[in-house]
């Protein structure tokens, strides 16, 4: 995915000041920043749910806005925090609409298998009865992430999946996009907060801020004490462990 | 299997209730005279018995149906086609008709409500999706009061062309008047509610929201407004023969909800069943309390359904949205106790 030039106006002001970078194929990639810095809208526009006042988004040799709505969504995942929904569909029931690119409303045989693939991958077993609403906050993550896996798309966008999530879920959350992208090979794109989730379990980093891109590369390049004080505007503090570089802010 | 006991016990309901309907009335009609081949009793049964059934019939699926649709596509519990401004269009529709066409046709007056039934429900959409309240209620309210401006506008139109004696009938709801060549309009009910099964899963991802249904390619703007045609369609077609009818498409689609979730594939067959034994056994009421008299049916349907609409909102407040399992609390799930089936079955 290749972006060029891509910016974008609200009412005038603009939000993302015209952005370049290529995403990584096979990688996981991390957009950080500080709030407004425009992460969100980015991630919006490179997933077709936001127009772009300008510039291009080359996915897969042509630009993401010539392709079919439905051609696309069997190669490109996104899943946003808005997802809170009122409805009580089951765990097995949202995981099924993931096969909705292919089958439409028929479910195949097979789609029944990639669905209870997906369930099993996300350890959803016990669950894919309940309703999503009566499940807590890291579990329905979980569901909404085995439908991702059950859309069987090559790129899989996230956008802020740590959100309400405790440690321990927000950790585990981080190694399934690991995962997503070593074992199943997909590229995976997330926003994050958390400066230190991004550190440890991404390989690019896009830094923005302002709507531009601050800083863009491998982790070790983009995590140093100058650049992340620059962003961020707060001292910073890099220590390594583990062979990562875990950032202290204070 | 025990996904299939409420339809099944839903089916053979309405089937008894059906057939009992059939031999209630001023006249009395009873099945052995029927099968003796008695000519006036056969006569009744035709033109006016089993018209009346058929329509009660298409009236209960179609409203709930059509609430059930609107309450996904809206993405709220509590809009339905009288709390969304549909049912007040579609009788402006009427009485547009009745002014500019005279002499109009049942056929003529049902353009103009379903003419005037999408236009109004759109714009009612158009207008929540602008503002996207925060909170829950304020758009069942928004429609509500949207619904009472148009039923304003029809009333003052009424008045100031001498109109309201020809539009009460259509203001409060009653089957009296269906009979044989003046009713089949309704059946228009029967080909959108295929239309809406063959749709039930994009209106589910509609409903979902918009970033959900792009993500799996589905044209949000398209279905949502394509949905509410259909909605808006089925409900002008039951108000064109019928009158208002209101409380059902909002009370059936939650009521079923509560026992089988909001996949719109595993609920709609309930809906509708239970809709039509809800609007067949508020008729049957009507037709025997004050008998040989008959109530409207929106009497009996706004009385009843006000009791289980209030019944509905004290579970909810005691068990906020838990929803009602039938079968045996496993030890997975040990807080959803037994619930008792309260009002189940009217």
């Amino acid at each position: 995915m290749i972006i060029k030039g891509l910016t974008k106006n609200y009412d005038g002001k603009k939000v993302v000041d015209d952005i370049s970078f290529e995403i990584p194929r096979g990688k996981v990639t991390a957009l950080i920043g500080p709030n407004g810095a425009g992460k969100s809208t980015v991630m919006g526009m490179i997933s077709r749910l936001i127009g772009r006042t300008e510039g291009t988004v080359e996915f897969m040799g042509k630009d993401i806005r010539e392709w079919k709505s439905r051609e696309l969504s069997r190669k490109l995942a996104i899943l946003t925090q808005s997802n809170h929904t009122q409805m009580k569909l089951t765990v097995r029931e949202l995981v099924a609409f993931g096969r909705f690119p292919y089958s439409g409303s028929r479910l195949t045989p097979e789609d029944e298998k990639m669905v209870d693939q997906a369930i099993g991958y996300m350890e959803l077993e016990e669950f894919q009865d309940r309703f999503i609403d009566e499940l807590s906050g890291g579990q329905r993550q979980r569901a909404y992430i085995a439908m991702v896996i059950a859309q069987d798309t090559e790129y899989v966008l996230l956008d802020e999946p740590t959100n309400n999530l405790d440690i321990y879920h927000a950790i585990n959350m981080m190694k399934t996009a690991r995962r997503l992208c070593d074992d199943l090979g997909k590229t995976v794109v997330l926003v994050l907060h958390d400066i230190n989730y991004a550190a440890f379990y991404c390989d690019y980093i896009c830094a923005m801020a302002d709507g531009k891109i601050a800083r863009f590369g491998p982790v070790d390049e983009v995590i140093t004490k100058e650049n992340l004080s620059e962003i961020y505007r707060v001292d910073f503090e890099i220590l390594e462990v583990q062979g990562k570089p875990l950032s202290i802010y204070y | 299997m025990k996904k299939w006991t409420m339809t099944a016990v839903l089916s053979v309901t309405l089937l008894v209730l059906s057939v009992l309907s059939l031999f209630i009335g001023v006249v009395s009609v009873d099945a052995a005279s029927l099968l003796a081949g008695d000519w006036k009793q056969w006569e009744i049964f035709l033109v006016s018995r089993l018209p009346r059934l058929l329509a009660i019939l298409c009236t209960g699926t179609g409203m709930s149906v059509a609430g059930l649709i609107m309450q996904q596509l809206c993405m709220n519990k509590f809009v339905s086609p009288t709390t969304g401004a549909t049912i007040s269009s579609a009788q402006l529709g009427i009485l547009l008709a009745l002014l500019f066409m005279p002499n109009s046709t049942l056929w003529g007056r049902a353009v103009f409500a379903f003419a005037s039934a999408v236009v109004g429900t759109w714009i009612f959409v158009w207008f929540i999706q602008k503002i996207s309240f925060q909170d829950v209620v304020m758009v069942p309210l928004v429609g509500i009061m949207f619904g009472n401006i148009i039923g304003g506008v029809t009333s003052y139109l009424a008045y100031r062309y001498e109109m309201t004696q020809a539009l009460s009938s259509w203001l409060v709801g009653h089957f009296s008047m269906v009979m044989k060549g003046r009713y089949e309009i309704v059946y228009l009910v029967v080909p959108l509610m295929i239309l809406a099964v063959v749709f039930a899963n994009h209106f589910n991802i509609v409903g979902m929201g918009k970033d959900f249904s792009r993500n799996l390619g589905v044209h949000y703007h398209v279905v949502l407004f394509a949905g509410l045609t259909i909605v808006a369609m089925i409900t002008a077609s039951v108000v064109v023969v019928v009158g208002s009818i209101s409380y059902i498409g909002l009370i059936v689609p939650n009521v079923v909800a509560m026992f089988k979730g909001d996949r719109i594939k595993g609920t709609l067959a309930d809906t509708a069943l239970f809709g039509a034994i809800f609007v067949l056994a508020c008729d049957m009421i009507g037709r025997v309390v004050i008998a040989p008299y008959e109530l409207p049916i929106e009497l009996v349907i706004g009385i009843l359904g006000s009791i289980l609409f209030v019944m509905l909102l004290l579970y909810r407040l005691k068990n906020g949205r838990k929803a009602v399992r039938i079968k045996a609390a496993e030890p997975a799930c040990c807080s959803c106790r037994m619930p008792e089936l309260e009002g189940g079955e009217v």
